[in-house]
Formats: C-alpha cells, sequence, structure tokens
C-alpha cells in the first residue's frame, strides 16, 4: 500500500456500509510480476475475477456486436435520423470577431417560403465568462444593445441568429434575409499580440470557464492581466517542489528551449448537431454527443425542466474526440427552435462549421529548462507555457515535465491568453501530447548531449515499473539496437529512430449504473444510458455479462445510449470502460445469483453448489443441469431484474472519488525517413505499447491505439489551422485545406497491449482513449532529430520547417 | 460573359443527357414500364429542367425510383432524404472525404458531387444495395472480422472504394488499397485493418 493508499482507506472510503469482506484480486503485470493482493470490499461485489487466461470471453478478441450494422450502412446516426414533419435548423453566424450587433431584423426572414421558426441567440455558450459582476456588468453596458439584447460578438462564427424551415436548402436561403447592423470593434487574434498591454480586451474582466466531462476549462479564481490568465502552477497532480534555483545550481548541464505546438481540429466526420422535438412540456433529443446523460442535465438546466423530461438518444455517434459534449450553441438553437415550431428541429453543423466553430485542442508554447548531472539524474526542471483556447480557458499543457520523471526541484506556471477566435476544447488527452513533445524531445537531447542511450536514461530515471516494461518489450518489437548515433545517417535520404513515453491517469466516474434483465423467453439485455461513441463499449459491456452467465456475447443484447435507462458514464478523459464495466459485472453476479435461488429447487442443489455455462445451469460436480431458457419460463413476471451501480475503487482513490490509484502508461517508437531534399517526412513505422488495466477486448482495444497514433501523426506532421491575423477568419475552413493524415501516410503500426491488474475493480479494466495519443508527436520528433541531427521544436513538422532545420544545423 | 457560356454549356450537356435517357428508357423495358408516356413526353419536351422540382427516375440498387428532385439536388440528399437510404454519408459535401461514395455504374463517386438530375439512366448501387440475397459482399465480411470500422461513420465509404478495387482487380498489392482509399477520411483511424481487411476479402477470391 502506498502512503495515499493507507490515508484513503484510513479516512474510511474504503466501502460506504461497514459490511465488508475481504478478497484476493491479482495483480502486477501478465508474464512479468503477477502476484495477489487481498483487498476488503463490500459485502455484495462479485468474486475475484482470475487473470485472464483463465477466462472465456473477457481478453479474447471479440468482433463489435454492432459491426453489421455499420458496414452495411443500417446503423442510424443523428445526422440520418428524419422524423416526420421535421424541420431543419441553420445558424446565422457574425463575419466580424469582434463587433456589437446595432441592429437584427429577421422579418424578411420569417417570410421566406418554408421558414416555420425563427430567434435571435441571447446566450452564447462554450466560451469563458467574466467573473463577477462588476465586470459583467461593464460588460453588459458594452456587450448588450438595449434594443437588440444581442451578446457582443467575440469571434468569427460566433452564432447571431436561427431559423427553422422545411428544408435545410430553405433555411439556408432564409439565412441570407436576416439583416445584421453591426458595429466592428478593435480586436486582436494573434496570441502575443493579445499579450501586449494595449491589446484591445476580448474581455472586460477577469474570466472563468468550466470544464466539460471531457476535460478543459481552468482552475477557478486565476489573476487575469488583459487578455492574460494565469499563473496556474498548480493542477490535479500538484505543483511546485524543492528548489529549482538550487537544483540548477546542482546541474553540470541544462537543456532549454522553447517548443511549439499549433491548433488541432478534432474533425469528426459526423459534425456536431441534434434534433430537438419539442412536445407537450416534454423534450426529446436525439444527438450526436458523447455524454446522452451529461447532456440531459445539461439541458435540464438551461431550460429549467425537471430530467424527467428531457430525454437523450444517441444510438450511434459519428466521431467526438472531445469535442462533443453539452448542448452547444446549435443545440440551444434547436431546442429553441423546436419549441417555438411545435415541430421537432434537426440542426447539424455543415463542415465549415465544425472547422471553425466547433472546439479545437488550443496551440502552446512552452518554454522548457532541465537540469542535469554527467550521469543523467534530473536535478531541476522549469516550464513556463502559454497557450491560446481564443474566446475560450483550458490551453495547458498537462503534467508531463511534472510527472514523467524522478526529480526533486520542479516548478511551473500557465498562462492562457484570450484571443477573438471561437473557444477550444477538451481533445484526446488535454494538455498531454503538447506537454510530451517538449519534455520528451528536452530528455532526448539530454541523451544526445550526455552520449546517453535513451531506453538506458529513462531506465533511470523514470519511477514507472509499467514503462518500464513497455520499453523493454517495446524495444525488443521496434529492434531498437539498430540506432545510431543521432545525424550519423549520410545521404538525401536519412533514416531516423526515435521514442517517446507519456501517461493519463485512471479516471473513475462513479456515476456508472445499469439495469440487467433476464426476460421470460431466456433473453438477456443490459441497459444503460452509456454510449459508444466508437470505441466498442456496446460489445464490451456484452462480453462481461457472457463471462458472467456462461453465454457468448452474441445472445446478450446491449440497448445503450438513451436517458430512460439507468444512468451511465459520459465518454471523455478514458472512464468509459473502467467505470461502467464493473457495475455491469456486479448486477450480472446478482442476476446469477437468482437465477441460482430459482433453479436450486429444480434442481434439488444448493445455489452455491450452481454453476452457468453453454447456456445451462448446472452443478458444479457435473450433475443435473437445466437450460436458462427453461428456467426463465418459470419466471413469475415478464423480466428478472437487476440494477447496479459501480463501488468505489477496491482501497480507495488517490483523490476525491475521481482519480484511481496507477496510470495509464505508454510507450510509442518511431523509425522515420527523412527527405533532405525536399524535407518531407516519412514515418515508417511505429511501435506503441500500451496499458490499460485488464484488457478486455484486445481487437478494439489495437482499434483505438491506432486510432491514437494516427491523429498523432496527423497532428505532428499535417494539420494546421490557419487565422487570418487582419480579420479573424479561418482561411482552411474545410477538410481538403486542412490536411488530415491518409491512407498513403498510414505507416506499419505494431502494439504491444500489456496485460496489467491493478486490483481496482470487479472487471479490473480501464480505457485506451487518450494515452495513445500521447506520446505520438514527441516520438516522431526524436525521430526525425536521430535522422538529421537537428531538432524541429515546433509542430507540425513541415517541411520547410524540416528544411530551415536542417539549414540552420548546416549538415545540408 | 462567361457566365452565358456556362449557361449554355450546361444546358448542351443536358441536352445531350436527356436524348441518353430517353434512347436508355426506349430500350429499358423496366424503365419504359415505370415511366408512364405522358411523363416521357413532358419530359421530351422539357429542355431547360428548373427551376423547381422536376421529374427523374432513378436506379438504385436495381429498383426504378420515380421521383420529383431540384435540378440543385445532389444524389446523396435524394438517396438520403427522399430514399430514406443513410447509409451514404454526407461529412464534407465537398468532394474530400469519399464518406458518400457510391456507384455510378460500377465505378465510385462522390454522391455530394453528383446531382440527381445528371444521374440519369446510370445504375446506382449504394451501401445497402452491396449485400447480395441477405449475403454480406466478402469486404463487409472482413471488415467486421478485422475490425475495420470503429464510430463507422466513415465506413460506408470505404466499403465501397475497398469492394470497388475488388471488382477491377481481384488480387491488389497493399499500395493498390491505399491508393483506392486515399480519398476516404477516417478520423477514428481504422485505415490499418481497413487494408487488412481489404487483402484479407481479395485472398477469399472476390470477383
Ligand atoms: S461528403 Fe461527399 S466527399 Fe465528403
Ligand atoms: S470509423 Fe470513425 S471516421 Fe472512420
Amino acid at each position: 500500500m502506498s502512503e495515499g493508499e493507507k490515508k484513503a482507506a484510513g479516512k474510511g472510503t474504503l466501502t460506504e456500509s461497514k459490511k465488508t469482506k475481504t478478497i484476493k484480486v491479482p495483480i502486477g503485470i501478465f508474464g512479468v510480476n503477477i502476484a495477489e493482493v487481498e483487498r476488503e470490499v463490500p459485502l455484495d461485489e462479485p468474486p475475484p475475477l482470475p487473470v485472464n487466461a483463465e477466462l472465456n470471453v473477457l481478453g479474447k478478441p471479440t468482433k463489435r456486436l454492432d459491426g453489421h450494422l455499420k458496414v452495411t450502412g443500417a446503423a442510424r446516426y443523428t445526422a440520418d435520423i428524419q422524423l416526420s414533419g421535421m424541420l431543419y435548423g441553420r445558424i446565422l453566424r457574425s463575419p466580424h470577431p469582434h463587433a456589437k450587433i446595432k441592429s437584427i431584423d429577421l422579418s424578411q426572414a420569417c417570410k421566406q417560403p418554408g421558414v416555420r421558426a425563427a430567434h435571435i441567440i441571447t446566450r452564447v455558450v462554450g466560451t469563458a465568462k467574466e467573473r463577477d459582476e462588476k465586470t459583467r456588468a461593464i460588460d453588459a453596458k458594452i456587450l448588450f444593445d438595449s434594443s437588440t439584447g444581442v451578446p457582443i460578438v467575440k469571434y468569427v462564427g460566433q452564432p447571431v441568429a436561427a431559423i427553422a424551415a422545411t428544408t435545410d436548402r430553405a433555411a439556408a436561403e432564409a439565412l441570407e434575409y436576416i439583416k445584421v447592423e453591426y458595429e466592428p470593434l478593435p480586436f486582436v487574434v494573434d496570441m502575443y499580440d493579445a499579450m501586449k498591454p494595449d491589446a484591445p480586451k476580448v474581455f472586460q474582466g477577469p474570466t472563468e470557464q468550466e470544464g466539460t466531462a471531457g476535460g478543459g476549462g481552468a482552475p477557478p479564481g486565476l489573476p487575469q492581466k488583459g487578455n492574460v490568465r494565469g499563473p496556474e502552477v498548480a493542477g490535479l497532480l500538484g505543483g511546485d517542489r524543492g528548489d529549482v534555483k538550487a537544483g540548477f545550481a546542482e546541474a553540470d548541464l541544462v537543456v532549454e528551449n522553447e517548443y511549439h505546438t499549433q491548433i488541432q481540429m478534432h474533425s469528426a466526420l459526423e459534425p456536431h448537431g441534434l434534433i430537438a422535438d419539442w412536445r407537450d412540456d416534454a423534450l426529446t433529443i436525439y444527438a450526436s454527443t458523447q455524454g446522452t446523460s451529461s447532456l440531459r442535465d445539461d439541458i435540464a438546466h438551461l431550460f429549467n425542466l425537471p430530467k424527467n423530461k428531457v430525454r437523450v438518444i444517441t444510438e450511434f455517434m459519428g466521431g467526438g474526440f472531445g469535442a462533443k459534449f453539452g448542448a452547444g450553441n446549435y443545440g440551444i438553437a434547436a431546442i429553441l427552435l423546436s419549441k417555438q415550431a411545435k415541430a421537432p428541429v434537426k440542426l447539424m453543423h455543415d463542415r465549415k462549421e465544425e472547422q471553425t466553430c466547433a472546439g479545437f485542442r488550443p496551440a502552446s508554447v512552452q518554454n522548457l529548462k532541465i537540469g542535469a548531472k554527467n550521469d543523467g539524474t534530473l536535478t531541476a526542471i522549469t516550464l513556463s507555457s502559454h497557450g491560446t483556447a481564443g474566446t475560450a480557458l483550458g490551453a495547458g499543457v498537462g503534467w508531463a515535465a511534472q510527472n514523467l520523471y524522478k526529480c526533486a526541484n520542479f516548478s511551473s506556471q500557465h498562462f492562457d491568453v484570450l484571443t477573438n477566435q471561437s473557444p477550444g476544447c477538451a481533445f484526446r488527452a488535454p494538455g498531454q501530447p503538447q506537454g510530451c513533445f517538449a519534455i520528451e524531445q528536452a530528455i532526448d537531447e539530454l541523451c544526445d548531449r550526455l552520449g546517453l542511450d535513451p531506453l538506458e536514461l529513462r531506465d533511470k530515471i523514470d519511477a514507472d515499473e509499467m514503462r518500464k516494461q513497455q520499453r523493454n518489450l517495446g524495444a525488443k518489437a521496434f529492434d531498437w539496437s539498430k540506432r545510431k548515433r543521432a545525424g550519423s545517417d549520410k545521404g538525401a535520404i536519412r533514416r531516423g529512430v526515435g521514442m517517446a513515453q507519456g501517461e493519463w491517469p485512471r479516471f473513475v466516474d462513479m456515476n456508472s449504473s445499469c439495469e440487467l434483465r433476464l426476460t421470460n423467453d431466456g433473453g438477456v439485455e443490459v441497459l444503460s444510458s452509456v454510449q459508444d461513441i466508437g470505441t466498442g463499449i456496446r460489445t464490451v459491456l456484452a462480453q462481461v455479462v457472457a463471462e458472467e452467465l456462461g453465454l457468448l456475447p452474441t445472445d446478450i443484447v446491449v440497448r445503450i445510449g438513451d436517458t430512460v435507462f439507468p444512468t451511465g458514464p459520459a465518454s471523455g478523459g478514458s472512464v468509459t470502460t473502467g467505470s461502467i464495466t464493473p457495475a455491469v459485472r456486479k448486477a450480472a453476479h446478482h442476476l446469477k445469483l437468482k437465477i441460482f435461488d430459482l433453479a436450486s429447487s429444480k434442481l434439488s442443489a444448493e445455489p452455491e453448489d450452481l454453476i452457468m455455462k453453454d447456456g445451462k445451469i448446472s452443478e458444479k460436480n457435473g450433475g443435473n443441469s437445466l437450460t436458462l431458457k427453461k428456467l426463465a419460463k418459470e419466471l413469475p413476471t415478464d423480466q428478472l431484474s437487476v440494477f447496479a451501480s459501480r463501488t468505489a475503487d477496491y482501497g480507495g482513490f488517490e483523490k476525491g472519488n475521481f482519480l484511481g490509484f496507477g496510470r495509464l502508461s505508454s510507450v510509442q517508437f518511431a523509425e522515420v525517413l527523412v527527405d533532405t531534399e525536399s524535407g518531407r517526412i516519412h514515418i515508417e513505422r511505429i511501435v506503441a505499447a500500451h496499458s490499460c488495466g485488464r484488457p478486455l477486448n484486445p481487437l478494439a482495444l489495437e482499434s483505438q491505439i491506432n486510432g491514437g497514433v494516427l491523429q498523432g501523426i496527423s497532428w505532428a506532421l499535417y494539420e494546421n489551422r490557419h487565422v487570418d491575423k487582419a480579420s479573424g477568419i479561418v482561411v482552411n475552413p474545410n477538410v481538403e485545406q486542412y490536411k488530415l493524415v491518409g491512407a498513403k501516410e498510414v505507416p506499419k503500426i505494431e502494439i504491444v497491449l500489456m496485460e496489467e491488474y491493478l486490483g481496482r475493480s470487479a472487471t479490473d479494466a480501464t480505457g485506451i482513449g487518450e494515452p495513445a495519443i500521447v506520446p505520438t508527436a514527441a516520438a516522431i520528433a526524436n525521430a526525425v532529430a536521430n535522422a538529421i541531427g537537428v531538432r524541429i521544436l515546433s509542430l507540425p513538422m513541415t517541411p520547410d520547417k524540416v528544411l530551415a532545420a536542417l539549414k540552420k544545423g548546416g549538415s545540408r | 460573359m462567361a457566365g452565358k457560356d456556362d449557361e449554355y454549356e450546361r444546358k448542351q450537356s443536358r441536352d445531350i443527357s436527356r436524348r441518353r435517357f430517353l434512347k436508355g428508357a426506349g430500350l429499358t423495358a423496366l424503365s419504359m414500364a415505370n415511366l408512364s408516356e405522358a411523363q416521357a413526353a413532358k419530359e421530351a419536351s422539357a429542355a431547360i429542367r428548373g427551376p423547381g422540382a422536376t421529374a427523374v427516375t432513378l436506379r438504385v440498387n436495381n429498383a426504378v425510383h420515380n421521383l420529383q428532385v431540384e435540378p440543385c439536388e445532389t444524389l446523396a440528399e435524394t438517396l438520403r432524404t427522399q430514399l430514406g437510404m443513410t447509409g451514404t454519408k454526407v461529412s464534407c459535401d465537398r468532394g474530400t472525404c469519399s464518406a458518400c461514395t457510391v456507384w455510378l455504374d460500377g465505378a465510385t463517386m462522390c454522391a455530394c458531387m453528383t446531382l440527381t438530375v445528371d444521374v440519369q439512366d446510370r445504375a446506382v448501387t449504394t451501401i445497402e444495395g452491396l449485400a447480395q440475397d441477405g449475403k454480406l459482399h466478402p469486404v463487409q465480411e472482413a471488415f467486421i472480422e478485422k475490425d475495420a470500422t470503429m464510430c463507422g461513420f466513415c465506413t460506408p465509404g470505404m466499403v465501397m472504394s475497398c469492394a470497388a478495387l475488388l471488382a477491377r482487380n481481384s488480387s491488389p498489392t497493399l499500395d493498390d488499397v491505399r491508393e483506392a482509399t486515399c480519398g476516404n477520411f477516417c478520423r477514428c483511424g481504422t485505415y490499418p485493418k481497413v487494408f487488412a481487411a481489404t487483402l484479407a476479402a481479395a485472398g477469399k477470391g472476390v470477383k
């Protein structure tokens, strides 16, 4: 037990009820150091699960239950739903980055053919808000023209008015008839310009913004000067430690650089959008969301409705990556239009709206300085970072510099810079890829300068046992031994290899519940509002139930993505699997106990002596048996039902009731070719070693790791949003000029999936979404430095930067 | 007066298509049976279509549909809103992402960039028409087997591109698959498995 664990256990956070039992659960890395640990758990917890090798379904590659629907086009996404009498909504957006709205006239627009409803947007969400009443009042004076009551425009694309019409085209055409009189105000788009004392203010006073279920947002109460908010000196995992001055004094050498990372657009294939159907004072929402339940709560709050009058449905969802939480401006508009028109209204972003007003990973500038002894021991780390999420907060760079390595002296400060750009938001592992890009290159540079092998040095300065194993296994799969000294490859095309590592916390959402039903024809259904955003949780839930009840995953019907079912977690921060699967296993276990109770008289056996296997209930010693189908016929009612919620982590939490002990560690290796004449980087191979607790469905896990790596590559080499400083307009608001990784640039990706046991829940599984993207860009940057002997400190690593680096490095 | 010239050219090509359409209709008993004579006469006399809705006959997955469409309506819109075939996805709506890939006479085409009035008598195949007699196309089976779908929004377009590749090349190389899917965006990152699935399907001897 670590210190923190003892504290947590001591505080009595272990369990709610006094009644506990002690169970022995596997702990450690399978094949390396597997052992058993005792945990005190509530009496109603299921018995411990053995390691995957002893299981029938869990840990086995399992085809997606909804694969058939997806490959035949039968899967219905929000974008596909058509309700009878449904109208189409469209939003008029501001062409100005900062302006007061003098007047809005909807009258002509309302007369256009097919128009059924129109309204002026009086509330904009997704941005930061003024902190205190006083500044809010000053802002209000400037913000609201008393005759229009319309908020001030703070970014190009800010919603101004919305229209619903009988067809999408009619709605789009009617927008042209809305007359808006703007009074343009001075604005600032560039981060450095916004930091100047005389820069136009984006907000009138200090700002605040809470995060979403996917992250983002900023700690409350920080100072703000003009557009610069901060410093933020401590985060979730702590803040400064030791004495950096003394640390640097001890150092034999110092690595100090400025690292730049650019904006990344989520670019999900299905844009943001929802259908609002407001009738009889109840609201049904079909939404492309990462959190059905959190969206329901958001809407209930915004519209002052009881939660049970709002139903959110997300059967299939075409990608989110952190951007799809909450009602959004489009959602609020659709709901109001539906209320006004008394008809369902569908409002989906078009691609331009999606690429300009739907969030992004904020850009960052990091000044990172590390001091080390000649043997590579770190003596001090300081990090000062700035970032802009436009009109939003939350441009931090995570805690990689702070926590990846042993270093007694650490100090950091982060500043959010507000600019007149659309609001950024959480994007897959908010902050961490940025932070890793800096610290992992700094460590690599340290190795180069000290003539140390990057793996050996990390073995020495990284305390994480999992990463040590990942480095070891990853290096074998990758054949790390072929690595040559940086810059030693000659010729026009140079080969390089590099690696980097990362981590993500193990978050748990305790608000995770499900219902499990056995129907009297022997069918089994799992019900939860948890949504499958493409990760495959639908299939994993079936696996969990199948394992417990001795059935096949295909025997289980999984009904999810609907808030009429018990509340499941929102899918952000890699929480889904680790939060909902223990609840589902608990439910399955209790359903099994009920089944055994019923069966015991039929089989004249004690319930404890029964097992379920191959669709049958039988005596352990192979005596009598009975099929589940037959037993189910005897149910007194149509169904037997069990409700269960997530139990607190075994052994308590590291923090609150959401941060679990243990981290999701990752190590990635990259092999690249750099064309020194054209400046192009070609990635040949990635080896990705990952851990996610007990792997439940290796097939889907591999897919998610591939996905994280590819988004990391895309960010490292290609993606960049360009905003015209003079107008605030995004000049590449589409996917032909916003370059994403494509089929021709996909390298060979090899995955080393660790089987790790933490002994923390009834399934002991966690997610993989975030960790998969964290170290990728840094690994590529290190491989590029190894190839050409010069470092590229700015993303994306486009040919011009490669050529400039070569020129500077004088190695052409 | 580029505008005028454009208009003239468009009219010319429409006229040519119109003729081809009628010729096709005359030769195909099925199409003829579904095209009332009065309608055919009306169609024949209409030199310029629009600005309002106009009659078209579409052949989608071997079924014939008589529809009224606006001249500016894309095939993707018609399929999705009029025919309820929402397997064809729209993501960029400007020919970049290939989520809307369908086949016109067996060749892949972006349905978001194709006007329905221009489809005329060409055979449209959508993702809904790929499985034959309830049996999945080998590419579809391989996609499930290899987990080549995640959120699935790009999947129909991806499947149509890969199945078309196998129709013209029964033993493609990895590079052939990359080439065939280089217009298909997948933000979830299914590419490695799309490649594996398509090569596996080819191994099964797809015609
Ligand atoms: S929707 Fe047609 S190519 Fe993107
Ligand atoms: S599977 Fe989600 S975009 Fe391809």
